[in-house]
């Protein structure tokens, strides 16, 4: 008992002091972390607040981005999107839900010649409104829907 | 080790399309154990998916994206038999590369 505790001292200590060291920047940034991950966007509770962290000043709706996904999710720990924009220039789509610990889920890069269209699936801990940002020539713009969740997917 | 990805890349027209399953725990951190300790985040922070050495998709996950994730995109220029890529990073270092071949 006494030395489970111990363990899980250690081992929660050990990612402090890592989590710690990497939000010093005390990595070198080695091939594995190559690419980089905007920390800050991920940490971001609303959609204005992500775009800033992705280098925006605000959004605007769009009707040049499709959200296509259920009305309802039974269950929260597996709910498909595809997200595709008619937008010319399109640079990025990013998934946003609005009601989980973090709204920001996934980020796509999209090169010239790729289709401006991604399906993935995430996590949702309760009915919410999920947002489609899209960054097209420069500009962000987003379109959002709401989708109703059974059973939600982030719980213990 | 991971367990390798489920890659599919079939022509739909003139694109690729990609289809990838990749094999993950994709914990959010947000859980407890039954001790009530917190669980640490382990997920997938980026994914590059590459045609002939070219990036066709890149990608930046949080925890939210679900366990064993799963992606599809479209991309043009590709023609059967050429290789498609892909390579996740995790938020420990951890990476796993697979390739498949266009059919």
């Amino acid at each position: 008992m006494n030395n489970d505790r111990r363990k899980v001292l250690k081992s929660t200590g050990g990612m402090a002091v890592l989590g710690l060291a990497a939000s010093a920047g005390l990595f070198k940034p080695g091939s594995a972390w190559a690419q980089g991950w905007n920390k800050d966007a991920f940490a971001t509770k609303n959609m204005a607040d992500t775009v800033k962290a992705m280098g925006g000043s605000g959004a605007a709706q769009s009707a040049d981005i499709v959200i296509a996904s259920p009305d309802i999710a039974e269950n929260g720990a597996v709910v498909p999107f595809t997200i595709s924009s008619r937008l010319p220039k399109t640079e990025s789509i990013a998934l946003l839900v609005e009601k989980n610990p973090n709204v920001l889920a996934a980020s796509f890069n999209i090169p010239a010649g790729t289709e401006a269209g991604v399906t993935t699936r995430v996590k949702m801990g309760q009915t919410s409104n999920v947002s489609a940002l899209v960054k097209a020539d420069g500009k962000f713009y987003y379109t959002t829907k709401e989708v109703k969740v059974t059973m939600g997917g982030c719980g213990g | 080790m991971a367990d390798p990805m489920k890659i599919r890349a079939t022509m739909a027209g003139d694109k690729v399309e990609v289809k990838v399953l990749m094999s993950h725990e994709m914990e959010t951190g947000q859980r407890k154990d039954s001790k009530g300790a917190a669980i640490p985040a382990h997920f997938i922070q980026n994914v590059t998916a590459t045609h002939n050495g070219k990036v066709v998709l890149s990608a930046e996950w949080g925890p939210a994206v679900s366990k064993n994730p799963f992606l599809s995109f479209k991309f043009a220029g590709g023609k059967p038999g050429d290789k498609v890529s892909i390579t996740w990073t995790d938020n420990k270092g951890e990476k796993r590369t697979d390739e498949a071949t266009v059919s």
